[in-house]
C-alpha cells in the first residue's frame, strides 16, 4: 500500500489502483455524514477533485492522486458514510482507477514514510 | 493561538482527552473522544455536561436595574417574577441585535448570562446605562442537558426536582452555593449551574462519575442547538437582523408592544414595533436540503433553480444527528417562508432543492 501527502492510500488490485483515505485522515475529519462519488468512466487528471466528504465538522475534497479512468466507485459509502470512520483502510475504499502504468505508484510514500510524515 | 484564555476546567478537559480549539478568545473543548455524533446522541438519550464558563455572567444589583435594563431590551423585565428567567436581546438603534442573553430575577438582583464573544461590549453597554453592574469573574458555568439531567443532578442537589423550565434558584452543594436555572441550549430538559471556580472541577467530576453523564464539546453543542431551532449569535442573528425577522417576537411581551403600558422605549423600537404590527420583509426559516449533502453557513438560496440573484442565505447548517439528515436555518423573503416552499441552494456549483420547514427540527422536551 502507498500513501499520499493528501492522506490517501493507494492499493494495487490486478491492473487497477484502489483509492481510499487513511485512518489519520478519517480521525481528523471526525464522523463522516455525507459522501459524493464521481461518475464511472470519468477521465481524471492528477489533482482533480473527484469526491466530496462531509463530516460533522466540515466539507473536504478527495483529489485524484494520479491520472486515470474511474472504473468503479464504492456505492456503500453513500448509504453508510460512517464506514469511513469504521474501516478506512478496508471496506471504505472510494474508487478504482485504471492507469496506463502502475509504476507511477513508486513515487508515493511507503507506510513507514507516511507514519513519519504525520508524526 | 496567543492570548487565548482558559476556563477553570481546562485541566479537566485535557484529562478527559478533549480536542481544544480557539472559540471567542478561549481555548475550548470542541469534542471529546466520543466524537461529535456520539456526544450529540448521548445528550439526547441521557445527559451531557458542557463547560460554558467562557460565557459572561453579570449581576445588576441596583433597585433601579430592571427599569434601566428595559431601556436596552424589548423585554418585560419589571414583570419578571422572583425566581424566574427570561430570554432577551440587546437591540441597537436600527433594530438589530447586539447580543442575546438570559435575564434572571434572583430576588435582590438581576443575573444575566451573555455570549462570550460579546461580553466586553455588553458590559460597556450596560455600564453606560445601568447602575450597579458587576461582572462575575470568579464563578464557572456548567450546563447539564438531556432527559436524565434532573435525575442525575437530583442525586447531588435533591431540590432541583421541584424546578420548572426557566425557574432559577440557589441551592447548596457541600460548602458552596449553586445558582441554578432550569434551561439550556439543546432543546432538552436540563440545567445551567453557576458555581465558585474553586469547586467547579469537583462538581463536574461528581456529575461525570455517574454512568448517565458524558462530557460534551462545542461541536455537539452546535448541532444540538441547531436541531432545537435556537439562534447562534453572530450567525443566525446579528446587528443587521431584527428580532422579528429572526422569529424571536415571542420574547417581546405585550406590555412592550404598541398598546402596551410600557410600549417601546428600547433602541430600534420604531423598526421593531412596526415589524411586529406589519410583518418583516424577510424571516428566519427552517430548511431541509432534499438530498443528503449538508448546506452550511453562507450557502446562497435562490427562488428558482436557474435564477441568477440569490434571495437569501443559510446562516447555520449541518447534519442533524437526531434528525438523521441535513438541517439548516437561513433567511428568506416573507413570501417564500411558508412551510413546504421549495427553494434552491447553491452547493459546489450545483443548485440543489431545499424545503422550507417549521422550526424546531425536533420538538423541545422542556420540563414545563
Amino acid at each position: 500500500m502507498k500513501f499520499t501527502e493528501e492522506h490517501e492510500w493507494l492499493r494495487i488490485d490486478g491492473d487497477l489502483v484502489v483509492v481510499g483515505i487513511t485512518e489519520h485522515a478519517a480521525e481528523q475529519l471526525g464522523d463522516v455524514v455525507f459522501v459524493e462519488l464521481p461518475e464511472i468512466e470519468t477521465q481524471v487528471a492528477k489533482g482533480d477533485e473527484v469526491c466530496v466528504i462531509e463530516s460533522v465538522k466540515a466539507a473536504s475534497d478527495i483529489l485524484a492522486p494520479i491520472e486515470g479512468e474511474i472504473v468503479a466507485v464504492n456505492d456503500a459509502l453513500v448509504d453508510n458514510p460512517g464506514l469511513i470512520n469504521e474501516d478506512p483502510l478496508g471496506d471504505a475504499w472510494f474508487f478504482k482507477l485504471k492507469v496506463d502504468d502502475l509504476s507511477v505508484l513508486d513515487d508515493f510514500m511507503s507506510e513507514d514514510e507516511y507514519k513519519d510524515f504525520i508524526a | 493561538m496567543t492570548d487565548l484564555k482558559r476556563t477553570c476546567l481546562y485541566a479537566l478537559h485535557e484529562s478527559l482527552g478533549a480536542k481544544m480549539v480557539p472559540f471567542a478568545g478561549y481555548e475550548m473543548p470542541v469534542q471529546y473522544p466520543m466524537g461529535v455524533l456520539g456526544e450529540h446522541l448521548h445528550t439526547r438519550a441521557q445527559a451531557g455536561l458542557f463547560d460554558v464558563s467562557h460565557m459572561g455572567q453579570i449581576i445588576l444589583g441596583a433597585r433601579s436595574a430592571a427599569e434601566a435594563l428595559e431601556a436596552l431590551v424589548p423585554v418585560d423585565v419589571l414583570g419578571l417574577g422572583e425566581g424566574r428567567q427570561r430570554y432577551g436581546f440587546f437591540t441597537n438603534d436600527t433594530g438589530g441585535i447586539l447580543d442575546d442573553l438570559m435575564i434572571a430575577n434572583r430576588g435582590d438582583h438581576l443575573f444575566l448570562v451573555v455570549n462570550a464573544a460579546c461580553k466586553a461590549a455588553d458590559l460597556a453597554h450596560l455600564e453606560a446605562h445601568v447602575a450597579g453592574v458587576e461582572a462575575v469573574t470568579d464563578r464557572a458555568l456548567l450546563a447539564l442537558q438531556g432527559p436524565a439531567a434532573a435525575e442525575v443532578l437530583g442525586r447531588l442537589v435533591p431540590d432541583v426536582g421541584g424546578m420548572r423550565f426557566m425557574d432559577v434558584a440557589t441551592w447548596a452543594w457541600e460548602d458552596v452555593d449553586l445558582w441554578v436555572s432550569r434551561s439550556g441550549y439543546t432543546g432538552e430538559d436540563g440545567f445551567e449551574i453557576s458555581l465558585p471556580e474553586h469547586r467547579a472541577e469537583d462538581f463536574a467530576r461528581a456529575l461525570l462519575d455517574m454512568d448517565e453523564v458524558a462530557p460534551i464539546g462545542l461541536g455537539a453543542r452546535d448541532s444540538l442547538r441547531l436541531e432545537a431551532g435556537l439562534c447562534l449569535y453572530g450567525h443566525d442573528i446579528d446587528t443587521e437582523t431584527s428580532p422579528v425577522e429572526a422569529g424571536l417576537a415571542w420574547a417581546i411581551q405585550k406590555i412592550r408592544r404598541r398598546g402596551g403600558a410600557r410600549a417601546g422605549g428600547f433602541p430600534g423600537d420604531d423598526r421593531i414595533l412596526d415589524e411586529l404590527a406589519n410583518g418583516p420583509s424577510r424571516r428566519r426559516v427552517g430548511l431541509r436540503p432534499e438530498g443528503r449533502a449538508p448546506m452550511r453557513e453562507g450557502v446562497a438560496l435562490f427562488a428558482a433553480e436557474d435564477d441568477a440573484t440569490p434571495v437569501g442565505a443559510v446562516t447555520s447548517g449541518a447534519f442533524g444527528p437526531s434528525v438523521g439528515a441535513p438541517v439548516a436555518m437561513g433567511y428568506l423573503p416573507t413570501d417564500l417562508t411558508a412551510p413546504g416552499t421549495r427553494v434552491w441552494g447553491a452547493l459546489r456549483g450545483k443548485r440543489l432543492p431545499v424545503q422550507v420547514v417549521p422550526l424546531p427540527f425536533r420538538p423541545a422536551t422542556y420540563h414545563k
